[in-house]
């Protein structure tokens, strides 16, 4: 499996990080090698075998549906970019 | 002052010998001294007198605890209320945090006192500290060579002595790597047993934190505060309190060391497998029993950890958009391009290669080829463990195939750098407990460390094997000349 300049230039896109003129066929050789390297895991029979995500396979907790933060809205606004009457100042997404 | 022990400066500070805020202050000192190592991202003497008064505080009023007024370094991963919690990144380079993370709470609780927050590479992604934004670390033994990562900043803090103990994460290896390229002592627990609330996410199943320091005694004292149920992290466990130094002085008369094979086969450095070797021999003289054990999928650890660890942070690693903190561009047109030119002014090369290499096996139609097959393998990989762990207590084997090696020297080829985790790695795909005690020096000078792995819920018991090795050898009370 190898990727092609076409394949960076899609997963750039979805990972929302720009990609660029050079860049991107550095990155499409890193991006191989790295491939290659998780290549060998592939071939490997797991047929079988469950996936394991936690080692206990502990279940998610579930606590009461009540709130039990304080409101502190301006505490995480003072770190953000742009912020405007507590909203979010983002570009225009809608016309 | 600085070769003292964690129960040494706590009984200074009991009996009144010196303050919190001249022991916090001469530590302080002694870092501005040796900024050089680049060890530390930040440091705020003001906020760490507070500490130390409020530490003086509870030593008066006889509110204090074992730790109460030691000094500690924090890595820039926990986020801590008022100071600059950077990860490594300039997409954080501006972020002050509103918030303390579980750890930092428990560690104010028990009077700790930050002397500043430690350089690690970019969001904890690389095992030789050159990813930082702010700059490699020096490794305190060896100006010219790489302190390990992603702890490097703790490790070599505590190394050159400029803190007495210091909290540090490992995902692949990043407590113990870094701890035995500088000599010193460090574990990585049983996953789920420190809470990651507040801890910046990279791969959110493997990601766990721990404690460096210059021992094993020093290091699950402060275990024994970082350790706890939480329940705002979803995958804390709910395991009760432990005295993490409850058995230090158990003899090792009949525990079972196992060796695995596969850790000293090709591609180890003789001069690493000499130290190694000769740490084992020393358990034998102790009276434990050595036995030859098989890991026989170690090698199949890399490209499993190299899929699961990049897929989790594409996902976690997506929060960082420009709009709620962070780095944001300058100039954009449109939502779409102030993402894209945000996250790629914001991150580093190597984190651009992890998250587009994980977003490309979380991609469509490749999921079950690359994340699930990896979570099976790693289903295979615990299996082994446990395998193992029928015939021995501990395991016992090198941390990295080499020793530290010079700055600039793997930069080129960052497969290559993957490669040289392969000790490491499968330990926390199996969420088990490892650390790293220092167990001599390489050809060229530079400190060699001798891992040990315990089943689930062993840390007292490895805390007591590294602690009664400490007790026959010195390798851990030797500091590099600064």
């Amino acid at each position: 499996m190898s990727l092609s300049i076409e394949d960076v230039a899609r997963i750039a896109r979805l990972s929302r990080i720009a990609v660029t003129g050079d860049e991107l066929a550095a990155t499409q050789g890193q991006l191989n090698q790295i491939l290659t390297l998780i290549e060998e895991m592939r071939a490997v029979d797991t047929s079988g075998i469950e996936p394991m995500a936690h080692a206990q396979d502990v279940m998610l907790r579930l606590r009461d549906d009540v709130a039990c933060e304080p409101n502190r809205r301006e505490n995480w606004q003072a770190v953000a970019p742009a912020v405007e009457a507590g909203l979010y100042l983002v570009p225009q997404v809608i016309e | 002052m600085i070769e003292k022990s964690v129960k040494q400066l706590s009984a200074m500070l009991a009996a009144k010998e010196i303050s919190a805020v001249e022991m916090a202050s001469e530590y302080l000192a002694r870092a501005k001294a040796m900024a050089d190592l680049n060890a530390f991202i930040t440091l705020d003497e003001d906020k760490t007198l507070i500490d130390a008064q409020a530490a003086d505080t509870m030593l008066a009023n006889g509110s204090a605890g074992v730790l109460t007024g030691v000094p500690i370094a924090q890595k820039d991963i926990f986020c801590q209320q008022g100071w600059k919690t950077t990860c490594g990144s300039k997409m954080l380079d501006n972020f002050v945090s509103p918030y303390d993370a579980n750890v930092i709470e428990l560690c104010r609780k028990a009077g700790l006192v930050t002397l500043g927050r430690t350089n690690m590479d970019e969001f904890a992604m690389g095992s030789s500290n050159e990813n930082s934004f702010y700059g490699a670390v020096k490794n305190p033994w060896d100006k010219t060579a790489v302190p390990g990562g992603s702890s490097g900043g703790s490790a070599a803090a505590v190394a050159a002595r400029l803190t007495p103990i210091a909290t540090a994460t490992d995902t692949g290896g990043s407590i113990r790597q870094p701890a035995a390229f500088c000599g010193v002592t460090g574990i990585k627990p049983t996953y789920g047993i420190v809470s990651r609330f507040g801890m910046i996410a990279f791969a959110s199943s493997l990601d766990q934190g721990g404690p460096i320091g210059k021992s094993a005694e020093d290091c699950a004292l402060l275990l024994n505060v970082m350790a706890g149920f939480d329940e705002r992290d979803s995958t804390s466990l709910e395991h009760a309190k432990e005295d993490y130094s409850r058995n230090l002085n158990t003899p090792l008369a009949g525990l079972r060391i196992g060796v695995p094979k596969e850790y000293f086969a090709e591609g180890l450095e003789s001069d690493v497998a000499a130290a190694v070797l000769a740490a084992i021999e020393e358990y034998k003289k102790l009276g434990a029993i050595i036995v030859e054990v098989s890991l026989p999928n170690t090698k199949l650890s890399i490209p499993a950890y190299y899929v699961i660890a990049p897929a989790e942070a594409s996902s976690n690693l997506s929060r960082f958009d420009g709009v709620r903190y962070g780095h944001r561009a300058a100039d954009y047109s449109g939502l779409t391009e102030m993402y894209e030119k945000s996250r790629s002014e914001g991150f580093g090369a190597e984190v651009k290669r992890r998250i587009l290499t994980g977003t490309y096996v979380l991609s469509h139609g490749y999921y079950d080829a690359y994340y699930l097959q990896a979570q099976k393998i790693r289903r295979i990989i615990a299996n082994d463990f446990q395998a193992a762990f029928e015939l021995c207590d501990l395991i016992a084997g090198p941390v990295a195939p080499t020793a530290a090696w010079n700055l600039g020297e793997k930069n080129a080829d960052p497969t290559a750098m993957y490669l040289e985790d392969i000790y490491t790695l499968a330990v926390n795909l199996a969420g088990l407990p490892g650390m790293s005690l220092p167990a001599g020096f390489a050809a060229n000078g530079r400190p060699v460390g001798l891992q040990l792995i315990g089943n689930y819920f062993s840390e007292a018991k490895m805390l007591n094997a590294a602690y009664q090795l400490q007790q026959v050898t010195d390798w851990h009370t030797r500091a590099p000349s600064l």
